[in-house]
């Protein structure tokens, strides 16, 4: 954190000086407030309602970053923002600009990324009026914000920025939009930046009740057979360091859901999986054997419950931690419910926390896991499978990259085949499922770490949602290893009409698509392709020593399926494990 | 078990606060039997009646999911305590020179009003709770009612109970 606030210490030392109190346009006041809250990116594309903050970014101190699509934008900035923690910022124009950033919004409100995002809109005196290019987008993205903004005074824009830099990041982070029309962009005032926020209505509880900590405490010195279900929420706290000596200190088994993988190693004793829908075995066993269930900033997604909540950890006691409290409750009935941050709930608890009797369940869930690993067979053909694809890029980094991906096969085999560990090294759309997420999503990730390895996985579909966003990554000679998982379909639709609608494959071939290579060179970026493992290998290996941004196609074998497998409806117990039967 | 409750919710006097309830409700799939907004007792701030079907674990759910609107102040569950609970009801109902009285004499024990006098109809002004109003509406309908207006339910705690910010 020290060097993070120093950084926009500097940032704010190398700004030009300025007086409170000086008269400024509205746009000027917005490209300042952003300097102040330490911005150093935005993403964006501009229009007509814009103009006059594009006008002021001409000379400003802000690094814009111009993609092919606001939606590119807003998934760029949600990488930035997932993979630093810090809120990530985009800027489009009104009516088709803002409805633009609507997937993108809705991405980051299901995964609570902080998110500023800056609409321009028709002047005041138009509102109303159907004009040009005019979208009610505080109305659009009312149920997908964390909170939205009219800006109707320029007055009040500071205290505006100032309040929703403060929304997006604080409690549950989320998203904010600011929609700013033309006239208010372009009045004059004099600019006062408030020292702080004052929101009488807003004040997250982050400091949680010792009382139910002592009651979480007590249930642990009880228990035989506890797991910790880690979500999304370790990650937003920062608690992974936190949470890796609470777990063995306790000696309790970690479960990451999808959204908290790289929240507790993937290698370590004590981590049998991602669970749920995809999860692994021995996971899945402990979820339906467990009889202490610590869940820590999880949301008891259906994908996990499976929607199923009564008969979900049949025999558990839950303690519920979320810093949210309507989470605690929502979907599953909660025996211990902690409001609080996660983070302040393992520091007040790692002190007091003792060794849980827990030795012959981490046995147990060993044997659950040496039973059925994540497995799958070769392929008779010789073709690459995508298990393998992804097994190499694992072994190839031991785990030290930023992997992003789309949602789907692809997105599941990444969660089962590469082992996380660095911190925020997985960034995924997880709630929303966002197809063409993961590589714009990459770009942010690498313009926040210019000399990590970024590794962004889509599939042949989802790629094609946002692969405008190679120009984006030539033009800025971004070092990102492109893959692409082609199977030549939508591969988890394919699944699903196999396994439940009779092999009846409707619309999901994708065999007519680009020539991937070409066009990589197309946009001067190199491209490499592999559809066998030897040829797989030799490839990485190219793609990692390549210095620049390069594009990897490994085309793999069409059928392939995710498994384990548990039907949607069905209970945990009913997993399907599929080719190693 | 399925029951009618009623939340009062202090919220900051803003554009679009009505529609951030509203839209709340509609989002995570809660009725709204009635809503009714107005000033509060500071200024700045308005309350707003919700009521609202569900068992308590949806009534818990709701007041949580308000209370995570930013412009949300303070949400309180009134009918879980002792509650004054009114609405007002204009009904306009056709009358001929015959009914006129008889109408009169109908509505005289519900201390109702009569605000508007046509060749045709009446319009009677009603208050009181949601039961009172229905079983007066009742009473009127055999004489055609015309147009209803309700205002549906404003209510506040009884006694010492607070629901101030």
């Amino acid at each position: 954190m020290s060097t993070d606030t120093a950084m926009i210490e500097n940032q704010k030392a190398s700004l030009p000086p300025i007086e409170m109190g000086e008269v400024m346009t509205g746009s000027d006041m917005l490209l300042r407030c952003l300097l102040l809250e330490g911005v150093k990116y935005v993403f964006g594309y501009p229009g007509g309602a814009v103009l006059p903050i594009y006008d002021s970014l001409y000379s400003s101190h802000l690094k814009h970053i111009l993609t092919r699509h606001e939606q590119g934008a807003i998934h760029a900035a949600d990488g930035y923002a997932r993979a630093t923690g810090k809120p990530g910022v985009v800027i489009a124009t009104s009516g088709p600009g803002a409805t633009n950033l609507v997937t993108g919004i809705a991405t980051a409100y299901m995964d609570s990324v902080p998110l500023v995002c800056i609409t321009g809109n028709v002047a005041q005196h138009l509102i109303g009026t159907d004009a040009f290019q005019e979208a009610n987008i505080t109305g659009i993205t009312l149920p997908i914000t964390k909170h939205n903004y009219f800006v109707r005074d320029v007055k009040d824009l500071p205290r505006i920025v100032k309040e929703a830099f403060h929304i997006a990041t604080t409690g549950r982070p989320g998203p904010v939009l600011i929609d700013i029309p033309k006239d208010v962009s372009n009045a004059k005032a004099p600019f006062y930046y408030p020292e702080t926020v004052k929101l009488r209505t807003y004040n997250p509880t982050v400091k949680p009740n010792s009382l139910q900590i002592e009651r979480m405490l007590h249930a642990i010195s009880e228990a035989k057979k506890p797991v910790i279900l880690a979500g999304g929420g370790i990650i937003a706290a920062g608690a992974e360091k936190e949470l890796l000596e609470f777990a063995e200190k306790a000696n309790i088994p970690v479960i990451p859901t999808f959204m908290g993988l790289a929240g507790f190693p993937g290698t370590h004793r004590l981590c049998p999986g991602m669970p749920g829908m995809h999860g692994s075995y021995a996971s899945n066993m402990a979820l339906l054997n467990t009889d202490l269930l610590i869940n820590l900033g999880a949301r008891f997604d259906d994908r996990i419950t499976m929607g199923r909540t009564k008969e979900f950890a049949p025999n558990a006691k839950i303690v519920h931690v979320d810093i949210d409290p309507a989470e605690i409750g929502k979907n599953v009935e909660t025996y211990i419910p902690i409001v609080g941050d996660v983070k302040n709930v393992l520091l007040a608890a790692l002190p007091k926390v003792e060794r849980a009797d827990s030795d012959a369940w981490v046995e147990q869930i060993h044997a659950w896991n040496a039973q059925h690993p994540y497995s799958y067979k070769p392929s008779p053909t010789g073709m690459l499978k995508p298990q393998r694809a992804i097994e190499i890029m694992y072994e190839s980094t031991g785990g030290d990259a930023i992997v992003t991906t789309d949602v789907g096969q692809h997105q599941m085999w990444v969660a089962q085949f590469f082992k996380f560990s660095g911190q925020r090294s997985i960034i995924s759309s997880g709630g929303l499922g966002t197809m063409g997420f993961g590589f714009p999503a990459a770009i942010g990730a690498q313009f926040a770490h210019p000399n990590k390895t970024v590794i962004s996985v889509s599939g042949d579909g989802g790629f094609q949602m946002n692969q405008q966003e190679l120009a984006v990554v030539a033009n800025h000679n971004l070092p990102i290893k492109i893959v692409i998982i082609n199977n030549k379909c939508l591969g988890m639709v394919r699944q699903w009409q196999e396994l439940f609608y009779e092999h009846r494959y409707s619309q999901i071939d994708l065999s007519t698509s680009v020539d991937f290579v070409k066009l990589a060179d197309a946009y001067g970026i190199k491209g490499l392709r592999a559809s066998t493992e030897e040829e797989a290998e030799r490839v990485w290996q190219e793609a990692m020593n390549t210095k620049g941004p390069v594009l990897v196609e490994f085309v793999v074998e069409p059928e392939e399926n995710v498994y384990p497998m548990v039907a949607a409806g069905n209970t945990l117990d009913q997993m399907v494990l599929g080719d190693e039967e | 078990m399925e029951q009618k409750h009623t939340i009062s919710i202090l919220v900051n006097d803003q554009p679009g606060v009505l529609t951030r309830v509203a839209s709340l409700m509609g989002q995570r799939g809660f009725n709204i039997d009635s809503i009714t907004v107005g000033q509060s007792e500071e200024p700045g701030l308005s309350r707003m009646i919700i009521v609202t079907r569900g068992d308590e674990k949806t009534i818990e759910q709701i007041m949580k999911q308000f209370h995570k609107l930013i412009d949300v102040l303070k949400v309180q569950h009134l009918s879980s305590g002792p509650m004054v609970a009114r609405e007002l009801a204009l009904i306009k109902v056709g009358t001929t020179a015959a009914t006129r009285s008889e109408i009169n004499g109908i509505i005289e024990p519900f201390r109702a009003n009569i605000v508007d006098v046509g060749v045709s109809s009446l319009v009677i002004e009603v208050t009181g709770s949601s039961e009172k109003v229905d079983a007066l509406i009742d009473l009127l309908t055999p004489y055609g009612i015309k147009e209803l207006s309700r205002t549906g339910i404003t209510a506040i705690s009884r006694g010492a109970i607070l629901a101030k910010a």
